[in-house]
């Protein structure tokens, strides 16, 4: 059973692997240390004093994630309320459009998003926060619900029983035991979105990646190499904050 | 008073748990209800305020019939009847004190008591209620803080301060230890005593029913086997209701029981809750 | 009234979430500066947004119906390559990942080799996998290959991470026990910490296989093949029906993939 397995995944990996090596240009792949080589030269040293102007693209990559993360959690609420089962209001409209929303936004990666809206709404820091916003709903939405269909329901019914309306119930029979699903949530996407929100410029959606492109067009390899450092560390920097601040929360 | 005219509640799964129960509560009566585990106890007392939807028969509370009330009247009449559970059932994140003004919901508007804007006069009664059960000490603790027996005594408070007339208790005991759980019914009693509210108590334990009650009914498979005082609980009656056991050490060990209790429970924790009441009481 | 009973009138107020009212103060006032900062720099052009609301409408619109026919050829090329893609860069992500993990596990390897291994996870964890590709693709040239290059690296830095954590997180006493027997290295690494990590990391690959499906259509974008080119021309050419297309298939991709893995995911456990 075990080896059927693997032969089933071998032979599916030798096909693809036929595919694939048509269309290499294997010169160019038998050729690649000597590029590596090459490339890893120009790189060095980074060009520092182009500091100066990544300061301006950091700060927009910080608010692309921030204020997306924020658009997000706004919008996934509701969302994650509509797909759980025991909150829906209707199982058979608004549950199926919640899902179809939820697995619509986390099948298309952010920069696909970035790709449409700088299509739509023109390039910019705005179509960089709608787009991770659009992109993060999902991701949200989906582990809040999640978290709805984990509560107590029988806390829920305590405060049915006391003849509470449908949104009292839900502020003191469900809120109370989602909030901490919600804040690790929130932190835990935030600190994707930094890393997402570091090459939506690629695409002209604003941030730091406007500069990697430029600079990679340019082949200015140096300033290219001084914004991968940048880039680490923005990334390992909110790592930190998120762990600490989950850290705080839990 | 309530009443229950032939009560029917099959599930979905198609289990039958109640087949027509037909039941009078009249007002300030404390009944027990015992029977077996799957008998549906539960399903009854939830068929009371709807937490389960009856598939037939019908519901009074004071002549108003809740079986058909739409979702407003529904909360309306949910106020009157207090539910406490065996679980505690507080929401365990919100303190102690939210968890009593939580009583108050169908009281209040949304706003109020998301802001926790609460009436002073309900403010006042919390208090109250929680000082009568000795846990005005804690009140902004968190809920999942307390211990099993302080739990239940927040989830009484819960249930009175819905100002009700009727208490419908689901198994107030079976996760607690022998000692709390007569002090918690006793409490229970007397709170009802005091507002001369009438109880519905499901309870496994028949010790503490005959104990307690003023009335005990038996159900089994969803039917009333038994309707009487206390000490009509025979050995017959218990095999009727449980099965074959041998009921004799049961029954001889609550006579007991009742003997030794006055002098057992001078020092326990419920006498200087009770003292402090008094005082009050005669203020 | 003697004090012990209650007082009426007793004021409730629920106590704040954080109880020292000056970090109460400066955390709000922080955030609100920084909100209001944020939104102030941000600069939105409301006349080039007020002017992408009818394309905008317009590419919804192409979603009814969507076009599959115009471009199909083109579409079947990329779908089919971002998939080739996928399923070799998944099996040769985790065949590299297991050397790598392994020695990324505190309590199998030596030293040297731990901080060595931990350094490629983090160099792999650290880049979007569009950044890699864009290096993959100066290196190896347009294509496919750059772009599986680029997924098996960063399969690497994910599937190596969870495993080395799995390992570390192992029951020991099994190992153990194993070990005494007086199984050799290899014998161990079969008898003993395979079992244990082995139905989890079965799991994980294919969630794996579902995120390396979802990146393949992206790093088409800058030229490393798969389905990401496709799309990138059609949105240049405000093709919306046929981008509507794409997505659609993404979409529904991505949820056969999520449903198949789930299911073997049982079927395993
Ligand atoms: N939510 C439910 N769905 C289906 N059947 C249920 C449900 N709750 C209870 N039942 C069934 O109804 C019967 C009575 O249950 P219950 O009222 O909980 O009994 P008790 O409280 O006396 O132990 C049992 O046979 C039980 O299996
Ligand atoms: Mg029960």
């Amino acid at each position: 059973m075990i080896w059927a397995g693997y032969l089933t995944v071998g032979m599916i990996f030798v096909y693809c692997w036929n595919l694939v090596s048509e269309t290499t240009i294997w010169m160019f792949v038998w050729d690649a240390h000597n590029q590596a080589v090459d490339l890893g030269e120009r790189m060095v040293p980074p060009k520092w004093d182009y500091m100066s102007k990544l300061w301006w693209p950091i700060w927009d990559t910080l608010n692309i994630a921030t204020l997306g993360t924020v658009l997000a959690l706004i919008m996934a609420v509701p969302v994650a309320f509509f797909a759980a089962r025991n909150t829906t209001p209707s199982t058979v409209i608004l549950r199926p459009i919640a899902l179809f929303i939820i697995v619509a936004s986390r099948s298309i990666n952010s920069l696909i998003w970035a790709l449409m809206l700088v299509t739509i709404l023109g390039p910019g820091v705005f179509a960089g926060i709608i787009a991770i916003g659009l992109r993060s709903i999902g991701f949200c939405a989906k582990l809040l619900y999640e978290a709805i269909e984990e509560i107590d329901e029988q806390q829920v019914e305590a405060i049915r029983a006391t003849g509470a309306s449908g949104p009292q119930i839900l502020v003191y029979g469900v809120v109370p035991q989602i909030l901490p699903a919600f804040a690790g949530i929130s932190v835990f996407r935030w600190d994707i979105n930094i890393r997402e929100s570091t090459v939506l410029g690629l695409v002209g959606a604003g941030g730091i990646g406007l500069q990697l492109n430029a600079s990679i067009t340019n082949l200015a390899w140096t300033q290219v190499s001084l914004i991968l450092l940048v880039i680490i560390a923005t990334v390992v920097l909110s790592e930190w904050v998120s762990a600490k601040v989950r850290h705080a929360i839990i | 008073m309530l009443r229950l005219q032939n009560l029917k509640k099959q599930y979905k799964t198609g289990d039958l748990a109640l087949k027509g129960v037909d039941l009078e509560v009249p007002d300030g009566q404390i009944m027990a209800l015992i029977g077996p585990s799957g008998a549906g106890k539960s399903t009854l007392i939830r068929c009371i305020n709807r937490l389960v939807e009856p598939t037939g028969g019908k519901v009074f509370l004071n002549e108003l019939e809740l079986s058909n009330l739409g979702a407003g009247a529904l909360r309306r009449a949910r106020r009157r009847m207090g539910m406490i559970f065996q679980e505690y059932a507080l929401v365990e994140r919100l303190s102690v004190m939210e968890n009593v003004l939580s009583g108050r919901l169908g009281y209040v508007g949304f706003w109020r008591s998301y802001l926790r804007k609460y009436p002073q006069s309900d403010v006042d009664e919390a208090f109250r209620l929680l000082g009568r059960v000795g846990l005005d000490h804690m009140v902004d603790k968190r809920a999942d803080e307390l211990s099993g027996g302080q739990r239940q005594r927040v989830g009484i408070c819960r249930a009175l301060a819905q100002d009700p007339e009727l208490l419908l208790v689901d198994e107030p005991t079976a996760s607690l230890d022998p000692k709390t759980s007569r002090q918690i019914m006793r409490l229970i009693c007397e709170l009802c005593k005091e507002r001369k509210l009438s109880a519905i108590i499901n309870i496994h334990d028949v010790m503490l029913a005959q104990m307690f009650a003023e009335r005990i009914v038996g159900l089994k498979l969803g039917e009333i086997v038994y309707d009487g005082p206390p000490d009509g609980l025979t050995s017959d009656v218990l095999t009727e209701i449980y099965g074959e056991e041998d009921w004799e050490a049961t029954i001889r060990k609550v006579d007991e029981d009742e003997n030794g209790e006055s002098e057992g429970e001078a020092d326990g924790h419920l006498a200087p809750i009770l003292d402090r009441d008094r005082m009050a009481g005669a203020t | 009234m003697t004090g012990i009973a209650y007082t009426p009138g007793r004021r409730w107020k629920k106590p704040p979430l954080i109880t020292s009212p000056l970090l109460r103060w400066s955390l709000g006032l922080g955030i609100a500066v920084y909100l209001a900062l944020a939104l102030g720099t941000t600069e939105i052009d409301w006349g080039r947004v007020a002017e992408g609301i009818p394309r905008g409408l317009r590419f919804i619109t192409g979603f009814f119906p969507p076009d599959f026919v115009t471009r199909w050829d083109e579409i079947f090329q990329g779908i089919s390559e971002s998939l080739w893609m996928t399923v070799i860069s998944t099996v040769v992500g985790i065949a590299l990942s297991i050397p790598i993990g392994l020695g990324a596990a505190r309590n199998l390897a030596p030293r040297p080799v731990y901080y060595f291994c931990r350094a490629v996870l983090a160099v792999s964890r650290s880049f979007q996998e569009i950044i890699i590709a864009i290096f993959c693709v100066k290196l190896f040239g347009f294509g496919p290959f750059a772009g599986f290059v680029t997924l098996s690296f960063a399969t690497i830095g994910f599937y190596g991470k969870l495993l080395a954590e799995d390992i570390e997180d192992m029951d020991p006493v099994q190992a153990e026990a194993v070990r005494a027997t007086g199984a050799g290295w290899f014998q161990w690494l079969n008898y003993a910490v395979q079992p244990q990590v082995l139905p989890r990391m079965i799991g994980l690959g294919l969630y794996r296989l579902d995120i390396n499906f979802r990146e393949s259509a992206v790093v088409g974008i800058v030229g490393a093949g798969g389905i990401g080119a496709t799309l990138n021309t059609a949105f240049d050419r405000y093709e919306f029906e046929s981008a509507a297309a794409i997505l659609l298939i993404i979409i529904a991709i991505v949820m056969a993939v999520e449903y198949t893995s789930s299911f073997v995911r049982k079927w395993v456990q």
